[in-house]
């Protein structure tokens, strides 16, 4: 059973559950963590994607279980924090990516997720709560007088969904059949 | 978990895991404690493919510039072609080497004018994972000596000060980053007031009294106010000048390239540098007063 793709009967949907490739999960997290680390130095313009956070979107919608899909966002969002720097505590990154791993899984559970147009517009929707979340964990936690809204933050959505359709092809591939 | 409905299984959890991490942010916040062991062992685990792929965009980039950037060059004639091509590779590789030896020069000038600061030339092989947070990470670290709180420079200014020092690797808050500064001062006027980062590539002054004068254009240089840096390091150069009460907002563009980090110069100090002794005038004193007092923030 743990080998193969199998249906879940929920909500009178069939939503499929899908298994990935032995050590697809840790290889991808580990990749996007450590491009997201890198290539900066060389392309600035890179910053402003946020790999992490869509390798946590795309295995919460993909896996549909809501506990390993906050797991996964939890584990994913310390590492970004721990290599993001002092400036940066420990949680910031892993309480929002939490939420969005528990809300990707639990969304993923009840709606087809595969098409484009739907990862476009759930990434958008993903990566505005997520900075909404950061935000908020910064003004209440930190005491930090961060803005709610920027015209960056519009922009930077619509390049991470953008690339969020072609990374999940990608990711696709990683799938047991 | 045992007596909970398994559909709010995962609701617990949620709610564990967030306070379990709230708990975490306030212990920090709380005792100044920034979770180091687990930054060790992730910078310890990623920093190895930093260094092996800075290494390998520098072949790739060597191995651009020197050859496949030779492939559009004309067809008409074989033989002239591959003439050409080599006298174009042989120039590349003269420029490539001249360039790299003017770099060389201007980091051996600098650290020849400053024979008394001990420095460590390092390569910058990665960033920071977070978007809003100004940082990089060298490929030098505890082992080469760098510790927490060194200056940062290259030879057209100012970079900013680490962080944090790891074994292999050290972690750098550039300038531009919200939580930096560097006490600094108008080349000029000699008017001293902390530059700090917006978190945007200009750079700020905040601590600069409205009726003093100030141009665009002026260059700003460090004061050796934080005890980081030596006097007189270049910082940038003003851009932007907003009127304001009692202050001016003074908007500076950094002198180093901080966009496109690729070496630097660590200053392997942490006592206080020295200062050259000079007049002190009334409008310095007063700017003075607010500098330390910033200074003494950026730098407990």
């Amino acid at each position: 059973m743990m080998n193969d793709a199998f249906d879940l009967q929920l909500m009178e949907t069939h939503i499929e559950v899908h298994k990935f490739r032995s050590g697809a999960i840790v290889g991808a997290t580990f990749l996007a963590l450590i491009l997201q680390a890198f290539v900066p130095v060389y392309f600035q313009k890179f910053a402003v994607l946020d790999l992490p956070l869509l390798v946590t979107i795309y295995f919460g919608l993909s896996r549909r279980n809501p506990s390993t899909g906050l797991l996964l966002g939890m584990v994913i969002g310390l590492l970004q924090d721990s290599l993001s720097g002092p400036t940066v505590p420990l949680g910031l990154y892993g309480i929002a990516k939490t939420i969005i791993g528990y809300l990707a899984s639990s969304i993923g559970a009840r709606l087809d997720t595969e098409h484009p147009a739907a990862r476009f517009a759930l990434t958008v929707f993903f990566f505005v709560v997520h900075q909404g979340l950061i935000t908020l964990t910064r003004r209440l936690l930190l005491a930090e007088p961060e803005p709610w809204f920027t015209l960056r933050l519009v922009g930077a959505a619509a390049v991470n969904a953008v690339v969020a359709v072609f990374l999940f092809i990608l990711l696709d591939r990683l799938r047991k059949n | 978990m045992a007596g909970i409905p398994s559909r709010h299984r995962s609701l617990v959890l949620l709610a564990g895991v967030i306070l379990l991490q709230v708990v975490l942010l306030a212990v920090q916040i709380k005792r100044d404690s920034q979770g180091r062991l687990l930054r060790v062992w992730t910078v310890g685990a990623v920093s190895p493919f930093q260094r092996a792929g800075a290494k390998g965009i520098g072949n790739i980039r060597g191995t651009w510039s020197h050859y496949f950037a030779l492939q559009n060059t004309s067809r008409d004639n074989e033989q002239l072609r591959r003439e050409n091509d080599e006298l174009k590779m042989q120039v590349n590789q003269l420029q490539s080497k001249a360039a790299e030896a003017d770099r060389l020069a201007a980091l051996l000038n600098f650290r020849q004018s400053q024979r008394n600061v001990p420095m460590l030339t390092a390569r910058v092989i990665g960033t920071s994972a977070d978007t809003a947070s100004q940082t990089v990470y060298l490929d030098r670290g505890e082992r080469d000596g760098i510790r927490r709180n060194m200056g940062v420079i290259t030879a057209d200014g100012v970079v900013g000060k680490v962080v944090e020092s790891y074994r292999d690797t050290a972690q750098v808050l550039l300038l531009t980053d919200k939580d930096s500064g560097v006490g600094a001062m108008l080349s000029d006027s000699r008017i001293q007031s902390p530059a700090g980062g917006t978190g945007e590539p200009l750079l700020s002054m905040k601590y600069i009294p409205t009726d003093e004068t100030v141009n665009v254009g002026e260059h700003v240089v460090t004061s050796g106010m934080d005890r980081i840096f030596p006097r007189d390091l270049p910082v940038g150069t003003v851009t932007e000048i907003k009127a304001g009460r009692p202050f001016q907002q003074v908007r500076v563009r950094p002198a180093a390239n901080l966009q496109r980090l690729e070496e630097v110069i660590v200053l392997l100090t942490l006592h206080p540098l020295e200062q050259k002794k000079e007049p002190a005038t009334p409008a310095a004193e007063a700017s003075k007063k607010s500098a330390s007092g910033k200074a003494a923030v950026e730098n407990p």
